[in-house]
């Protein structure tokens, strides 16, 4: 992607049918550190590495509660993120207030992403620089989905967003299968492994990652570093065991994941406006 | 031509009585189930009691419409609190929240007669009393609605507190212990349903301490 002169403003299309200032957007939230998402029938994991400015610095909060039945996890300008998430949280109220029930997922996802699209129009406003990964429950089961800084929102079994992301999405993809009937634990495990493979030889510990659950009967909760600890010291065992027969084949250019279901028939296909990932 | 007079009003009263009682460290809030209209029962099984956070309880008399509308506003506010700050409000927190979110209709008010009570950020009782555009007290012990006439002259006899002027400032935390205070509220109920119409049926008892929130029930009355 290279400088030239439609990309100055949002509001000037390129001759080729894309904006590129939103495009550069979602570079803004590959350069953010790693978040990713799975679910199962039951519940939705959300999981993030703490990556901090300095040794001296702590790391930016990435994984908000937005309703007891809904959370996020956010990679690019983290401060897009915190706004969009007290927007998520006041939208939550708000319907809570109106019809006491909670929000439904599929709801909130599109209103944000209405939200989002504003911003690609409006020529005294910029694109919001932050990928979000919402989390929730709802009448109709468990929910992941991704909304993107161009408006569009994609619902997924599992998914990663941010740097070093497409190690985690390899892995998620050759195991997504059997998220949908695994146990809560289980799929907590799976998310910490999906974690460590964005470290990339780092060592998982509970202080580089962020872990939050939702699912039917449990609320919205970020689990504490001793849990995290636990299970990663529990399967770290069991993977040594095993022995090193994980390795990710090198799929490049595929979709991030299964079941995308893009809402407004964007074109996927022609793999010129990278809009959908 | 004289000025033409409004034949309706946007307030009802429902009647009933709320009171509350602080301890050294727990606190009693207590409420009578009985919800009225004119002459008329509405219902005998209406609470007037909303937990608003952990340790803190609202009892409201008067409109109950509007007492709805203000628990579901402080409700709301509360949960905003939590995602901001990580942690649940202190009950003086919430008590000065109350009585802003009073005062803002001062020209339109919520004709809500309110008594707060929980624990203080030290496990000890606290009670704050409220009228409807939002004044308020921290007080030891206090009562408001129908009944209030006839319960707040006895719990004043039984629970002499010092004047809140003095210095040093004294404890108006009452000394008696739980189940002696809860006794006293179940008397001081039954007290009131004698003579007031609007008061009985039932009688909802919410008592805060360090293990938590628990509930009681004890008949009253149904005349």
């Amino acid at each position: 992607m290279f400088r030239n002169q439609y990309d100055t403003d949002v509001t000037t299309w390129s001759p080729a049918g894309r904006l590129f200032q939103v495009e550069y957007a979602m570079e803004a939230v590959k350069q953010g550190s790693a978040a990713i998402g799975l679910r199962s029938k039951t519940h939705v994991v959300l999981g993030c590495v703490n990556k901090a400015n300095s040794e001296l610095s702590s790391h930016q909060k990435k994984i908000f509660k937005v309703d007891d039945h809904i959370g996020v996890a956010i990679a690019g300008l983290t401060a897009d993120g915190r706004v969009l998430s007290r927007y998520m949280r006041n939208e939550c109220i708000n319907y809570s207030f109106t019809y006491d029930s909670p929000l439904p997922v599929g709801r909130l996802v599109v209103q944000l992403a209405d939200k989002a699209q504003v911003c690609t129009q409006r020529s005294w406003k910029r694109p919001y620089g932050v990928g979000l990964l919402v989390a929730g429950l709802d009448e109709s089961g468990a929910h992941l989905y991704y909304n993107c800084p161009s408006g569009n929102y994609f619902e997924y079994q599992a998914f990663a967003i941010g740097s070093r992301s497409q190690a985690a999405k390899t892995y998620l993809e050759r195991r997504f299968e059997s998220f949908r009937d695994t146990t809560r634990d289980d799929l907590v495990k799976d998310a910490l492994m999906a974690i460590r493979e964005t470290l990339q030889g780092e060592t998982l510990k509970s202080s580089v990652c962020t872990v939050a659950v939702v699912g039917v009967g449990e609320p919205f909760h970020v689990l504490d570093q001793g849990t995290v600890q636990q299970m990663i010291d529990a399967f770290e065992i069991v993977a040594e065991q095993e022995g090193p027969a994980a390795e990710p084949d090198v799929d490049s250019g595929q979709e991030a994941s299964a079941e995308p279901e893009p809402e407004q028939g964007a074109a996927a296909g022609e793999g010129v406006a990278p809009m959908d990932i | 031509m004289p000025k033409e007079q409004a034949n309706w009003s946007p307030y009802d009263n429902n009647g009933g009585s709320c009171v509350a009682v602080a301890g050294a460290d727990y606190c009693v809030i207590a409420a009578d189930t009985r919800m009225s209209t004119g002459y008329n029962i509405l219902t005998r099984d209406y609470s007037k009691i909303c937990k608003l956070a952990d340790k803190c309880v609202m009892a409201s008399s008067g409109f109950q419409a509007d007492v709805k509308a203000l628990q579901k506003h402080l409700a709301a506010r509360h949960l905003i609190y939590q995602h901001q700050h990580n942690k649940q409000m202190s009950c003086p927190a919430m008590a000065q929240l109350l009585s802003n979110t009073l005062y803002y209709k001062r020209f339109f008010p919520y004709y809500s007669f309110n008594v707060l009570g929980g624990l203080d950020n030290e496990g000890k009782g606290c009670v704050f009393t409220y009228d409807a555009v939002g004044s308020y007290e921290k007080v030891g012990y206090s009562s408001q609605g129908s009944g209030s006439t006839l319960i707040m002259p006895f719990l004043d006899n039984q629970l002499k507190s010092p004047s809140p002027l003095l210095l040093p400032a004294q404890d108006a935390v009452t000394p008696l212990a739980e189940a002696e205070a809860i006794d006293l509220v179940k008397t001081v109920f039954a007290l009131a349903s004698e003579r007031d119409i609007y008061t009985g049926d039932k009688l909802e008892i919410v008592v805060i301490n360090a293990d938590g929130i628990r509930r009681e029930y004890m008949d009253l009355r149904k005349d």
